[in-house]
């Protein structure tokens, strides 16, 4: 039988706060474990919590770039169970009444644009860590530790739709989903640190059947490509069980990136009734509507707006138009670049290739960099001058970054390109008597020889020869 | 000098007639010769006190900064957390709780200059209307140490009742305020929803706590609620609303204020003496000029009801912090997590709290929500409207305070329902976060009678401007419990 898979997913991203979602705590990520703490934020008997107001913005922030509704008035609930990372024996969290509803998102897959629907957007506080001894969970430890530093911690819930059908539709979704919250500063979406969490809910059902099937839910997948790999493996345990004419069972399973597959859990740890009930120590949110509308203009635009009009002004070609708006510094360098130099393809090759390549294998930001819209801008009009080629461009733009000095004191140090004819012609004369078999090839008729010979034209001058130039005199010197 | 009131005290240390060392050892005397019969305390802090009354007596030589409770010694209910100082809840399960800050209104009586006594017996939790349900041990009425001081702040109204400690806080969810004030004899106000910050309360009921004075007399209740009220921006329930001179609305007069008699709060299961003792209040203010209408609050009959669903399911989930991992009684000698939380929570609560406990996990269970809780939240707002419809004509409202005087100890220990019905008449003001105030309307058979006032939210001052005026016309306030 054919089956078609249904997957709805929940992120939770951790809103760029300075401070907890209930208290005056800082949110440091790799500080000493329980030093972030204080009376409210360990549940100490008395504390009340005070919502984070700046959270509540990002919340509003990140539903209106999803196209949600801000509701009038939401509320935060309490949601029982005891567990030692939940200091107040309930996470505070909204249940019933969200703060934004009703959104979407377009993601783009593999050239096909598609809209995935975003039920919800709440906010909530995450628990503390625990580590176990002697085992690796609490279950068989000969002990357990807990650091409630990152308890407290304000997160976005974004529940979708089950609109998504495949595996990599939902890699797709959430890495389009930590670019946009990235984009607009409310996560930094670093899955590896845990700021953005996925859940995701699976279900096959025949395809032409309109009820879904039996989910399960799959948790533990900690980088776009595990989320892809997880559901993938899912989709395939799913579909082997119904072949054989077994029965999903409705439950949560953990993904191991070591085996690739799911497991599950005992059901008996999971039988939970969390009795949510509204939150007595909070008053509902309720936003007027200048204070909305004051967030909606801090949005600006969009990366998807953008994207578009990088292309449409530009010229870019979509690939890197999409690299340059998921990293909004890097955009805007882009456009502060063409401002000074007008050749946006070009600007935006360089973007993003070489100073992409550099930034990933130095794990840097181009906002930590020395180098600058009109240091990159003066560097190719030097390549358009004919003054540097490509390649000793590349050389200097490296110098830029690693010593923050200016282009044209690097230019003067290293040397321009040559292109004064009498002097590549005095280096062509010894590339020549140095060469007397490979010149007796190419005169004999060898045409690949000429390619060896520029080559030791370009390295006798250091790379700093105009490679066409040399071409051009070597042609002539050996006819 | 134990025995005046914290006006008459102020007068003598502002005018240096006493010192508050002076004051503070005397009290400390007191509590020397009458703490074990009355109990009134869990833990005495002399050492400390002694220290600030010292530092009070420095502030009221230098002349500057004096409150109008600088160097006076008061007593704090055990469910206000004292940075350092035992704070047990009248609880196993925190009998060895060293809180690691100060609740705002503790900090706010430090910074005023107040000299903290020590921390008063309770009922575990605030559960309870008799005190007699601390894990330690009960509480005496200082009227006759044979019956109960009422409850749950029975320690702070006894403690003032017997000149052990001049002023008391306390807290009220349901009337654990101004029932003991009632069966002690003692001035007791609960304000206002909001009015004054629970930050630093441990919570029974969240949507219905909130700390008030136990005083000697309606002046000094209006000075301690003075001290005490305000917004407090680390309780985001608490109302951003300027504090009033209370003492102003301290008129002796009470003309063309119309009152309205609470008559199904004077029918059955209220003690004839009391409903006599209160109708006779309503005619002494009334010859005093004020208008008196009876009026009718229906949904008071699902009062109580409405409550013990509300109260222990916000109890059972305030309650669930108290499981042994990060402080208070952890069971020893388990090895998994479950049977510690089982044995923990066990031995730490007694069996009023665990009864609630299961009461509120119950009403708040999947396929029992809607039933219960939600349901109960309806009928909230149904008391809640009666009172506005109530107060729309009113200015005040009047009732007894408890439908008895004190009763005996142990009497009621076994039958929780019976003792549930001893809230009967305070319970709906902190169903509707209303502001009310008992104070003493007579006396049956020796023991003190409560009068209870109601008024509109955020107006204590017309309370305090009636019950004033029948305080200055009546001499019940002058009679003491004779130890
Ligand atoms: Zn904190």
């Amino acid at each position: 039988m054919n089956y078609e898979t249904v997957i709805g997913l929940e992120i939770h991203a951790q809103a760029l706060t300075q401070s907890k979602m209930f208290c005056a705590c800082s949110i440091k990520f790799g500080s000493e474990p329980n030093s972030n703490i204080c009376p409210v934020c360990t549940g100490q008997p008395g504390s009340l919590p005070v919502a984070n107001k700046k959270a509540i913005e990002l919340g509003i922030k990140a539903a209106l770039a999803l196209n949600c509704k801000i509701e009038p008035s939401s509320i935060f609930a309490r949601k029982n169970y005891f567990y030692p990372d939940l200091p107040k024996g309930y996470q505070i969290s909204q249940y019933d009444k969200p703060l934004a509803t009703g959104g979407w998102v377009d993601i783009d897959v593999d050239g096909v644009t598609k809209r995935i629907g975003i039920t919800r957007l709440h906010l909530e506080e995450d628990a503390g860590k625990l580590v176990h001894v002697g085992a690796d969970r609490i279950m068989g430890a000969e002990e357990s530790l807990v650091d409630y530093n990152r308890g407290g911690t304000p997160l976005m819930e974004i529940v979708s739709e089950p609109d998504i059908r495949s595996a990599r539709e939902a890699a797709v979704y959430t890495e389009t989903l930590a670019n946009l919250l990235r984009y607009i500063e409310v996560c930094d979406a670093k899955m590896e640190e845990g700021s953005l969490r996925c859940d995701a809910n699976v279900s096959l059902r025949p395809v032409g059947q309109k009820e879904f099937g039996t989910k399960t839910e799959v948790k533990n997948m900690n980088s776009f490509k595990a989320i892809e790999k997880a559901l993938l493996s899912e989709e395939k345990r799913h579909e082997e069980v119904l072949e054989e004419g077994g029965k999903i069972t409705q439950e949560t399973r953990f993904y191991s990136e070591e085996t690739n597959t799911t497991s599950g859990m005992r059901s008996k740890e999971e039988a939970h009734d969390y009795r949510y009930f509204p939150e007595p120590d909070l008053p509902p949110i309720e936003p007027d509507d200048k204070w909305i509308e004051e967030i909606r203009q801090s949005l600006g635009e969009l990366p998807q707006k953008r994207r578009q009009r990088l292309i449409d002004q530009f010229g870019l070609n979509t690939e890197s138009a999409s690299i340059l708006v998921y990293d909004k510094p890097l955009a805007n360098f882009f456009e502060d670049t063409t401002k000074l130099y007008d050749k946006g393809a070009v600007v935006a090759n360089w973007l993003t290739g070489e100073v992409t390549a550099y930034l990933k294998e130095k794990k840097k930001t181009i906002e930590e960099l020395d180098l600058k819209p009109p240091q990159l801008a003066e560097l190719l009009k030097l390549i358009d001058e004919g003054t540097l080629s490509g390649k000793l461009a590349k050389g200097v733009l490296v110098k830029v970054i690693e010593t923050g000095k200016q282009v044209k004191d690097i230019v003067a140090e290293s040397g321009a390109q040559i292109s004064d004819q009498g002097e590549l012609n005095k280096i062509i004369a010894e590339v020549i008597a140095n060469n007397t078999k490979v010149v007796a090839d190419y005169k004999g008729g060898k045409e690949t020889a000429l390619t060896f010979l520029v080559g030791q034209v370009m390295k006798l001058s250091k790379g700093r020869a105009n490679p066409a130039l040399a071409n051009q005199l070597l042609k002539e010197a050996l006819t | 000098m134990i025995n005046k009131s914290a006006h008459e005290l102020h007068s003598l240390l502002s005018s240096k007639r006493v010192s508050s060392l002076e004051l503070t050892e005397a009290v400390f005397a007191r509590i020397d010769q009458v703490e074990d019969k009355v109990k009134a305390y869990i833990t005495l802090t002399k050492e400390e006190a002694l220290r600030q009354a010292r530092a009070a007596d420095a502030r009221l030589k230098a002349g500057n900064n004096i409150t109008p409770l600088t160097g006076l010694p008061v007593a704090v209910k055990d469910n206000m957390c004292t940075q350092g100082v035992l704070t047990t809840c009248g609880s196993k399960i925190l009998n060895n709780y060293l809180p690691p800050y100060d609740a705002t209104i503790v900090a706010g009586l430090k910074s005023a200059g107040a000299v903290i006594i020590g921390k008063a017996n309770m009922d575990e939790f605030a559960m309870g209307s008799s005190t007699e349900n601390s894990a330690l041990y009960p509480t005496r009425n200082p009227w006759d140490l044979t019956t109960v001081p009422g409850g749950s702040s029975g320690g702070s109204a006894a403690a003032v009742a017997a000149d052990e400690a001049v002023l008391a806080l306390g807290s009220d969810t349901g009337g654990s305020i101004r029932q003991p004030a009632a069966f002690c004899g003692v001035v007791g106000m609960k304000p206002t929803y909001g009015r004054v910050s629970r930050f630093g309360l441990v919570a029974f009921a969240s949507s219905l706590d909130q700390i008030g004075p136990l005083t000697k007399d309606v002046t000094d209740s209006a000075i301690l609620l003075g001290a005490i009220a305000g917004h407090d921006e680390k309780d985001a329930t608490s109302v951003d609303l300027p504090v009033p001179d209370y003492r102003k609305a301290l008129i002796d007069d009470v003309k063309k204020v119309k009152i309205g008699l609470i008559s199904n709060l004077l029918g059955d299961g209220i003690a004839p003496e009391v409903k006599l003792a209160v109708k006779a209040a309503a005619e002494a203010l009334a010859k005093l000029g004020a208008e008196i209408v009876e009026v009718e609050l229906p949904s008071f009959e699902y009062a109580v009801s409405t409550y013990y669903l509300l109260a222990p399911a916000e109890a059972s989930s305030n309650l669930a912090r108290f499981d042994g991992v990060k402080y208070g009684h952890r069971s020893g000698g388990t090895k998994d997590l479950l049977n510690m939380y089982y044995n923990t929570r066990r031995e730490g609560f007694g069996p009023e709290v665990k009864r609630r406990i299961m009461i509120g996990t119950y009403a708040l269970s999947a396929g029992y929500y809607d039933a219960y809780y939600l349901k109960a939240l309806k009928v909230r707002t149904l008391i809640k409207q009666d009172f506005e419809k109530a107060l729309g004509k009113c200015d005040v409202l009047i009732s007894p305070t408890a439908p008895t005087v004190a009763f005996k100890v142990g009497e009621k220990t076994a039958d929780p329902l019976a003792m549930y019905l001893s809230d009967i008449a305070t319970i709906p003001v902190n169903l509707a976060g209303l502001p009310a105030l008992s104070l003493p309307c007579g006396f049956s058979g020796g023991l003190p009678i409560g009068l209870q006032i109601i008024g509109r939210a955020f107006a204590e001052e017309t309370i305090l401007r009636v019950a004033f005026t029948y305080e200055q016309n009546t001499k019940w306030h002058t009679q003491k419990a004779k130890l």
